[in-house]
């Protein structure tokens, strides 16, 4: 177990009581303008080099999504959509890069069982600490983006990790630091709103009047965040979710339920230990031991 | 494992199975423990960096090689990450998914690390030092140059023309490569001259 401590910890799934939280991390963010995004993949090569992940090699299908889906090797994925827009008869190709949200309330942290499998840093990083993970998939269940993937070779959970490891030291994930069309930027939170916000302003100047920054309120606003030119239709992107929110099923077990369950295993515990107390061990019978050696039957 | 457990033990232990887990629901144990976290070290701390520009396109990137130890003699450099360099004023630090994959390509098995010779008529290639490719390609362009050099054409104007041989050169060439490139292909009255990078 490492000793030091490289981010300062927010949050630590199935743990109760917070880290320390004198100090105060940048809080930093990804935006990707999917306006800008030429659907080139130089943010996925760049994962897998840095994340030294190699995905096998698939089978064409047909579309430009490759690979197919996100897996335990492909942490970040160009979705391709062709979308006919209605207003204006056009074929629009819309590129969505894929991967982990990094939300400010992380639904994969709130449903984890493990201790201390999925940590948030004070910086907004969501991370998966593999060594804690049990690969019981929660927080599959628990993403309302649908994100980690579960590794058949090790049964633990892997995802996006912003370059945790970069921005620990001070640079940019490595998918921004390749992007050629600045499509992908990194700074801090406020500035990276900041810039969406221009990004916006322009998108609308030119005539896409829905333009918006993506930065859902329902988890809490996120780390990465998209700046679309129809903010008011997120689904076309290759089924982003208008708004995303935990699995009240998720609320429900880890809020709810949890604090009922606790209380019933307290009483329990508490009510064994004064019935013990006033009436002491339970003692068997002489007609029970009878009636035991007689099932035995050896007569003794 | 195989263990001989009466019904009482088998109580005894998974009601203390359940105690402690229930302990740890609570929250009780493990808070310090908690706090000891750390992400992935760096992997580029300490590693030799080492300037390159792409091989691919004629736009020439600009690279940094990112290599085991510190070249010192019994530390064999290996490239083990490869990213833009940002000082650059080519791509200023962002590669395209080739050059962002180039580690793959400089680790390829099929990769050409040597001069390969096919003779005519064979089939096969085989490796041959450099001096030797050198000396054959030297002595063909020199036989074949003065063999077809035109020094003037028919109304006895220089014109310094070998039309019979083309030179191609690669991309990964700097300023002063691609000036060397010129240099060298004109003063030998090359006219077919080609060349990824825009010489």
């Amino acid at each position: 177990m490492a000793t030091l401590q490289s981010l300062d910890l927010q949050r630590r799934s199935a743990t109760s009581g917070t880290p320390p939280a004198a100090r105060k991390t940048l809080e930093v963010a990804k935006l990707i303008d999917v306006s800008k995004c030429i659907g080139c993949k130089a943010c996925q090569v760049a994962c897998m080099e840095w994340n030294d992940l190699r995905e096998e090699v698939g089978e064409v299908t047909g579309v430009y999504d490759n690979p197919h889906d996100l897996s335990p090797a492909t942490w970040t994925l160009m979705r391709f959509t062709e979308w006919d827009n209605p207003d204006t008869g056009n074929l629009e190709w819309l590129i969505r890069k894929d991967g982990c949200m990094h939300c400010s309330d992380p639904g994969c942290l709130k449903a984890c069982p493990a201790p201390g499998a999925i940590v948030q840093y004070s910086n907004g990083i969501v991370d998966f600490v593999s060594e804690n993970c049990i690969g019981c998939g929660y927080c599959v269940k628990g993403c309302p983006f649908n994100i980690p993937r579960i590794s058949k070779a090790d049964n633990k959970a892997y995802k996006c990790t912003l370059c945790s490891d970069r921005v620990a030291v001070g640079q940019a994930p490595a998918c921004v630091k390749a992007c050629p069309t600045q499509a992908l930027v990194f700074g801090s939170k406020e500035d990276m709103i900041a810039h969406g916000e221009e990004r916006v302003a322009d998108l609308k100047s030119r005539g896409y009047d829905k333009a918006g920054v993506y930065d859902p309120a329902g988890v809490g606003g996120t780390h990465v965040m998209y700046v679309l030119h129809h903010a008011d239709k997120p689904p076309i992107y290759a089924g982003l979710p208008l708004a995303p929110k935990i699995s009240p099923l998720v609320e429900m077990w880890k809020g709810l339920t949890k604090n009922v369950g606790l209380l019933g295993i307290g009483f329990a515990a508490v009510f064994g230990f004064m019935h013990y107390v006033v009436n002491g061990p339970n003692r068997v019978s002489d007609e029970d031991e009878q009636a035991a050696a007689k099932l035995k039957g050896d007569g003794t | 494992m195989n263990m001989q457990l009466s019904r009482r033990q088998l109580l005894k232990l998974t009601g203390a199975g359940a105690a402690g887990s229930a302990l740890g629901a609570f929250g009780f144990g493990g808070a310090e423990e908690a706090m000891a976290q750390a992400v992935r070290p760096f992997k580029l701390a300490r590693a030799t960096e080492t300037r390159n520009t792409c091989p691919y396109c004629s736009v020439s990137c600009g690279m940094i090689l990112y290599s085991l130890g510190d070249r010192s003699k019994n530390a064999r450099s290996e490239i083990f990450h490869v990213e833009g360099d940002p000082d650059n004023p080519v791509n200023r630090g962002t590669l395209c998914p080739k050059g962002a994959g180039v580690l793959d390509f400089i680790r390829a098995k099929t990769r050409v690390k040597h001069p390969m010779y096919r003779a005519p008529g064979t089939a096969a290639f085989k490796q041959v030092s450099w001096d030797w490719a050198m000396d054959r390609i030297a002595t063909l362009m020199k036989e074949d140059r003065d063999r077809n050099f035109i020094a003037a054409n028919k109304d006895g104007v220089t014109v310094n023309r070998w039309t019979t041989t083309g030179f191609l050169a690669g991309c990964a060439t700097s300023n002063e490569a691609g000036w060397l490139t010129w240099k060298v292909t004109r003063g030998l009255g090359l006219i077919q001259v080609d060349n990824q990078a825009r010489i």
